[in-house]
């Protein structure tokens, strides 16, 4: 966990993305997110696929265009940028992606998939100064410098997601939106790849938001953890407030399903199931949802609660 | 389903529609008139042979009588054989063609069925190899090299049968062949690499785990769904057989709606390959339209609603 | 047996913990990668080389491009005669040492013109897969990376255009425009192009939310950069393919209207025209049809051959489809 000094690095506010699917119907992916990341924080998101933890990950990256609402980076809303001032912008905000074979490109050396952005945003004057950019970036992530010149195919999951890490801090970027960056990785890998997360924070004062769909590993990384649920957020508290305190019923289910390293505790532990009211987030473009606010029941600790 | 149908039809006429135009403005734009061929006509002849054929009048007024008349069925009268109606030339050759035709594609979708599943069900033995490698030959050999080349043989060289004409039933077999053996090709393809998927899917070991018979399974479920996609290839077989009835009419000296085609081109005869392609052009777009609904029909997986889900 | 075993057993040495120690693992050491470094494209072109049936269709259009642009020389160098120079006193003559592969009703030179008419057909074919490449990749590039409404509407109007049968299209402008080398190549192309758009548009669609073009953007790439880098290298594969196939089709059209009087029009020749040509009279002079209707076969069967060889090279999961 990072060095926070307070202030708020990332505002988000009211953020909405629908999809259309066709015959009048819109896919409510995102619905009316808000809330804050402070500089050198982790915020944790989790909640199941399909929840639209990913969806908001993009849409915060302006990777998708949103539907309604603002994102301040610094107090700048990003969302009002032109093109250009978007372009440059986007040094500053990054993003790991989930699966380590479809995120690099095959045709690609390593050296120009980490060299890319330095092309893009003219960081490197020479080829010289650039190699010896993405040979520093290899080594930060704990890659052979050799391998800058090798394709994605030679190197396996892990080492992949290194090459991603070191993708994207090649601008040195801010803050760095890691979707699940660990889930298609072998369990054996993962502690390995969340470690280095956190050294690089350390190191570079990074702000992650780390989305995941796994509650025990985000414990562990985040200071603080929001759960989504079908495109809406439940709650958002503390890690050590949500694990202990957990208020909304889908967090508690979500809770229950950790499993426990302890066959006694694990047998004789009650799954909280809950079923998905409303039917799920494809919806009538017009068609009412149910309201909801998030209140403030202890400091810091936020619940979804009926209007 | 209905509404699939209707927007498929829509379209459907629109490219006819666009067809159509582009046949009357293509023939407009040839330099010259249709009695300009082959000797000086007096100048009041030329006058009342325009105002015959409404030659006169502005090409918009003329573009409108020419849609009405095709929507009538009326496709005007050939230039070069006096007084005789391209609807009746038509009529008068395409029962010939249509025989040749259609017979083409019962032999093609059995013969090509058969190989098709004969190939798959012995995969990478010599008879999938055979039929591959016949099915390529198939497909890379042109039509009329196919036709001369089955002439040459067994009309000229064995003497076994006909060389031309279609008097008796072996003088079919020819032609027949040269017809089908591009369709054949592709149809075995279709269907070996459509079975092989079959074959290898998991309902098919669970027939053979719940102890069904193998013909059963094999005419049940292996025939069954590897024949579908032999159906999206209708269309393209409607275009195949005619552009081959084309080469091989001329080749057999059949004289059937091919052969029209061919001199009315040679004799730039525009009324007459005016209609012979509005002709065609009806008979290749109302195949495909029925491809695609028949294919929707036949196919369970395909759905209509155009939602996903997220 | 049993005994031996315990004997054995007894003989081993006794090992203690002190008999072990730490192998020096260096983490980094442990990561180098002894395989030779292949790009993708080496990888296709190993596979492609193994695969002996599409080898064979690669070799055979090699040696029939260079006779098609050496054939003729060859042929001038040794007896002096092009493809024009008729002798009425030689018509119709079998295959011989003066005329390899005999002479027509003019009395021209057979290998010649055969080489020379395989040189047009295949410029009628590359060019008309070069022309359908160009437009088929800049519509469907179009289609598939902007999509939503523009993709619907120009996806409708491609759709609307492909119903309308491909060879009456051709015929129709070759009847009014007369054909020549270009007004036949352009005809050809006037739809040819819809089927490669179709393609661009479906790989650049799968393609373009793939997390690499993704990242690429979370980069501030811009269009070009995204298409000319990302997209359209990723889908070379099917492009490539689909161009290899494309080839012998303009090659069968352009014969299919050589049959209709369509063609390229005398003195200069394709192969489609030289064996419609042949039609008359060719049951006393069959060499006349057999040379250029064999070769036209082999240039086809050879593309046909080298398009499925590389679809399988490209995609080795794609095999036997």
């Amino acid at each position: 966990m990072g060095v926070m000094t307070g202030k708020n690095l990332i505002e988000v506010e009211g953020l909405k993305k629908y999809f259309n699917v066709g015959g009048g119907k819109v896919l409510k992916a995102v619905d009316n997110l808000n809330f804050f990341i402070r500089e050198g924080e982790t915020l944790g998101m989790v909640g199941e696929s399909g929840c639209g933890k990913s969806t908001a990950g993009r849409t915060i990256l302006r990777l998708y265009e949103p539907t309604g609402g603002s994102v301040r980076f610094n107090g700048t809303d990003i969302y009002k940028l032109s093109p250009g001032k978007m372009k440059a912008m986007r040094r500053d905000m990054q993003m790991i992606f989930q699966d380590p074979y479809a995120s690099l490109n095959p045709r690609f050396t390593v050296s120009d998939i980490i060299g890319e952005a330095l092309d893009i945003h003219k960081m490197a004057g020479s080829s010289g100064e650039r190699k010896k950019r993405i040979e520093e970036l290899l080594d930060l992530v704990g890659l052979n410098t050799d391998h800058a010149t090798r394709y994605p195919h030679e190197f396996s999951g892990g080492q992949r997601q290194r090459i991603g890490i070191a993708r994207a801090l090649a601008v040195n970027p801010k803050f760095i939106i890691c979707d699940e960056p660990i889930s298609a990785l072998d369990v054996s890998i993962q502690a390995q790849v969340v470690n280095l997360l956190q050294e690089l924070q350390d190191r570079l004062g990074l702000t992650y938001l780390f989305i995941a769909h796994d509650l025990s590993m985000v414990k562990h990384i985040s200071d603080r953890v929001a759960v989504m649920y079908l495109g809406k957020m439940v709650e958002l508290a503390d890690s050590e407030e949500l694990y202990s305190n957990p208020i909304h019923p889908y967090t508690k289910s979500l809770l229950s399903a950790i499993p426990v390293p302890d066959p006694e505790i694990e047998s004789q532990k009650k799954r909280i199931l809950m079923s998905a009211e409303g039917g799920g987030p494809i919806r009538s473009a017009d068609e009412k949802t149910e309201e909801t606010s998030l209140v403030e029941v202890s400091p810091g600790h936020w619940v979804a609660m009926p209007h | 389903m209905a509404r699939y149908v209707t927007s498929k039809l829509l379209y459907t006429l629109l490219s006819l529609f666009i067809l159509i135009t582009a046949t009357f403005f293509l023939m407009k734009a040839i330099p010259g008139d249709p009695f300009m061929s082959e000797k000086e006509v007096p100048a009041p002849i030329r006058a009342r042979l325009e105002a015959q054929y409404g030659l006169d009048k502005p090409v918009m007024t003329q573009y409108v009588n020419y849609l009405g008349n095709i929507v009538q069925g009326d496709l005007g009268i050939s230039m070069k054989k006096l007084n005789q109606e391209v609807g009746n030339i038509i009529g008068q050759t395409f029962g010939v063609s249509l025989r040749l035709g259609l017979i083409a594609v019962v032999v093609s979708t059995i013969v090509g069925v058969a190989l098709g599943l004969l190939a798959a069900l012995y995969h990478r033995k010599f008879i999938d190899s055979l039929v591959m490698v016949l099915a390529v030959i198939g497909i890379a050999v042109p039509s009329f090299v196919m036709a001369s080349l089955l002439q040459y043989l067994f009309g000229l060289e064995l003497k076994l049968l006909p060389i031309t004409g279609l008097r008796s039933p072996l003088g079919y077999v020819l032609p027949v062949v040269a017809l089908s053996a591009g369709p054949i090709a592709y149809i075995a393809r279709l269907t070996r690499s459509s079975m092989l998927e079959v074959l290898n899917a998991d309902y098919i070991k669970t027939a053979k785990a719940k102890g069904l018979k193998w013909p059963a399974i094999l005419w049940k479920h292996v025939i069954r769904n590897g024949i579908l996609p032999v159906v999206t290839y209708v269309g393209p077989m409607t275009a195949n057989i005619i552009t081959g009835s084309v080469v091989v009419e001329r080749i057999f000296g059949i004289g059937g709606i091919g052969k029209v085609f061919v001199d009315s081109i040679t004799n730039r005869d525009y009324t007459l390959i005016m209609g012979i392609t509005l002709f065609y052009g009806i008979i290749l777009m109302a195949a495909r339209f029925i491809t695609d609904i028949v294919y929707v029909l036949v196919d369970p997986r395909i759905k209509l609603t155009s939602g996903k889900e997220g | 047996m049993a005994n031996d075993n315990i004997t054995n057993k007894q003989s081993l040495p006794v090992v203690t913990a002190n008999d072990f120690e730490p192998v020096n693992i260096n983490e980094r050491e442990s990561e180098v990668i002894k395989r030779e470094s292949l790009t993708a494209w080496r990888d296709t072109w190993e596979r492609l080389r193994r695969n002996k049936v599409a080898m064979s269709g690669l070799v055979a259009l090699v040696v029939i491009i260079i006779a098609s642009i050496f054939g003729p020389y060859v042929a001038y160098w040794v007896h002096g005669y092009d493809y024009q120079t008729n002798d009425l006193m030689a018509t119709n003559q079998k295959p011989s040492a003066l005329h390899w592969f005999g002479t027509d009703d003019l009395g021209r030179d057979m290998f010649v013109r055969t080489w020379s008419g395989a040189r047009i057909s295949l410029i009628v074919g590359v060019a008309a897969a070069l022309i359908d490449l160009f437009i088929g990749v800049i519509y469907g590039g179009i289609m598939g990376y902007f999509g939503g409404r523009v993709d619907t509407i120009m996806n409708k109007f491609s759709e609307v255009l492909y119903a309308i049968p491909y060879l009456l299209v051709t015929i129709l402008l070759l009847v009014v425009f007369e054909p020549s080398l270009g007004t036949i190549i352009l005809a050809l192309t006037i739809t040819g192009w819809i089927n490669m758009s179709w393609i661009v548009r479906g790989e650049i669609m799968k393609l373009k939310n793939r997390e690499y073009v993704l990242a690429s953007r979370s980069m501030g790439a811009g269009t070009g950069r995204l298409l000319f880098r990302h997209l359209l290298p990723n889908a070379s594969g099917p492009i490539i393919v689909t161009l290899t196939l494309s080839v012998p089709n303009a090659i069968f059209a352009e014969s299919f209207l050589s049959f209709l009087g369509l063609g390229v029009q005398a003195p200069i020749s394709s192969l489609g025209s030289m064996v419609e040509n042949a039609l008359t009279g060719w049951m006393y002079y069959p060499w006349r049809m057999l040379f250029p209707a064999v070769l036209i076969s082999i240039i086809m069967l050879a593309f046909n051959l080298l398009g499925d060889g590389l679809r399988d090279a490209l995609d080795p999961s794609l095999k036997n489809k």
